[in-house]
């Protein structure tokens, strides 16, 4: 393993990390509820009376980050190496798995993590050690 | 007023995302690049969240209602299955295929990227799929 010293950027890692702490922490004080992006998404594909606004101003905040970002500060670059079968193909898996699992990065990562539960503790080190070992089969194996 | 507070959690989510690199796909494979040239920057960002979210989750513990009142929805589900494990796999060979997880996904849509929008798509079809695949089997099963 070697670091990339010149990509690390701890300072704003944790305070990227913070703000995302602190949208979650915001969220169960104010509303009662975990931060799981997947499931707030899921829920709007089956829509149930008087269950949709909370879900859709959540999204619509996280659609409009980037504008308001862009306001102030000019949005960073980013890129995606993906072509476009692989990002379906990402896409279905994602849908899907999040799905099955019942919870994503968010959810699991962020909120379960930080309400020490050991179901959310054993699904992120499943989808970490399946991204790491995805990661290593398309870079070193197959791209390698 | 729910709205509002839900609308602003997403709001300052999705900033964070974007401050921490999260939303930079390329990054998020580096990270999950441990063979390669290893950035290890979003072990913080998960450190960071959690630093700031655990306080907050302690702090509602055992409560019943909010502190605008409404009643407090955390999760109950308790076991470690099958469908957990093989869920949370699937989930994360996506992730690595492409370094984008749903909240960078819905930031790189409002930024108005083509290959966010068509991740994104991808990813309500199979959760659509997968919830009627769900509602079929609840039905067959009856």
């Amino acid at each position: 393993m070697t670091i990339a010293w010149e990509a690390f950027t701890p300072v704003a890692a944790l305070a990227g990390g913070a703000l995302i702490g602190l949208a979650a922490a915001l969220f169960v004080m104010l509303n009662g509820r975990i931060a799981g992006i997947s499931g707030i998404l899921a829920g709007l594909l089956r829509p149930v009376a008087g269950d949709v606004a909370w879900r859709a101003a959540f999204v619509g905040g996280l659609l409009l980050a980037p504008v308001v970002y862009g306001l102030f500060f000019g949005l960073p670059l980013v890129r995606i190496d993906a072509g476009f079968p692989l990002l379906v193909a990402a896409g279905l898996l994602v849908g899907i798995g999040t799905r099955y699992g019942a919870g994503c990065t968010s959810g699991h990562g962020v909120c379960g993590l930080s309400r020490l539960s050991p179901r959310s503790l054993v699904a992120t080190l499943a989808f970490m050690a399946a991204g790491f070992a995805t990661v290593f089969v398309l870079r070193h194996f197959i791209g390698g | 007023m729910y709205t509002l507070a839900s609308f602003l959690a997403g709001l300052i989510f999705g900033i964070g995302l974007i401050v921490s690199g999260m939303a930079n796909p390329a990054k998020v494979q580096a990270f999950l690049d441990l063979a390669g040239a290893w950035d290890p920057s979003l072990a913080l960002v998960m450190a960071g969240a959690i630093a700031v979210g655990a306080g907050a989750f302690a702090l509602m513990r055992g409560r019943m209602h909010s502190l605008l009142g409404a009643p407090m929805k955390l999760p109950t589900a308790r076991d470690i299955d099958r469908r957990l494990v093989m869920g949370s796999l699937v989930f994360g060979v996506g992730w690595g295929l492409a370094g984008i997880c749903p909240g960078p996904g819905l930031v790189l849509v409002g930024s108005g990227s083509l290959q966010g929008m068509v991740f994104l798509l991808a990813m309500l079809a199979g959760s659509a799929a997968f919830e009627w695949l769900e509602a079929r089997r609840a039905r067959t099963a009856q």
